[in-house]
């Protein structure tokens, strides 16, 4: 019961990648692209960036950049609490 | 480690620093920025650590640790500098004072340092908070295991 249970499970995950995999939509070509062609066009005149990616990680989602930030710190705070030298 | 080892780190490691500090540096003009060339820079510290050993870049730490949190209290010092308008407004941009130049022209050109407003600044902060948080992770990790902790 429970082999046929994991067996329908795998099926059906093999199926949602095989399908996923087969009506994958062509390289470069969003579902929407307004805010992809936005960027494009305003991000040098709006932040004076010719990088745009840095423009959108630093100005448009800067909060993202935010979290990302907080990871590492989080990630340093642990590994200087678990590895600190304890006294005694 | 060996001298061929240590010989040849002495040789990468300053040319691996000065391509991080340039990674940040031009992070608002060519790809990469605060993260990567954090990460460059990092893996001089691994370098560093592997060829001469982990016992002799231990105090460090205590330096590295603050410079972490210095970095990440300017990103947030600059991001509450927009505040007059929203979070992580880009304040500086447009402005004409510092990085407040305009691109030279719009579309494909060769770029210029002085633009990009907070983002050059940004980049700072975040590559000093990398190159110091991944440094100390490197060098605390190493040290791990020890007898001497």
């Amino acid at each position: 019961m429970k082999r046929w249970f994991f067996a329908a499970a795998l099926l059906v995950l093999v199926g949602y990648l095989l399908g996923g995999s087969v009506w994958l939509r062509p390289f470069g070509g969003p579902v929407r692209s307004d805010m992809d062609r936005y960027f494009i066009e305003n991000a040098q005149a709006e932040v004076a960036a010719n990088n745009v990616v840095t423009a959108i990680v630093f100005d448009y989602r800067g909060y993202d950049t935010l979290g990302e930030a907080t990871v590492l710190f989080a990630a340093v705070v642990g590994v200087v609490l678990m590895l600190r030298k304890v006294k005694g | 480690m060996s001298v061929v080892v240590r010989t040849v780190s002495r040789v990468v490691v300053p040319v691996a620093l000065a391509f991080g500090a340039y990674v940040i540096m031009h992070g608002h003009l060519t790809p990469g920025g605060g993260f990567q060339g954090g990460a460059v820079v990092a893996s001089v510290v691994a370098l560093l650590v592997v060829a001469f050993g982990a016992e002799r870049w231990r105090r460090w730490t205590h330096v590295l640790l603050p410079l972490e949190d210095t970095g990440a209290m300017a990103f947030v010092i600059l991001a509450f500098l927009g505040l007059g308008a929203t979070f992580f407004r880009n304040v500086l941009a447009g402005s004409g004072g510092l990085f407040g130049a305009p691109v030279p022209w719009p579309g494909p050109n060769p770029g210029a340092l002085n633009t990009a407003g907070t983002l050059p600044l940004m980049n700072w902060a975040v590559g000093l908070k990398v190159i110091a948080g991944l440094g100390a992770v490197v060098i605390l990790l190493s040290l791990f295991g020890r007898e001497d902790g």
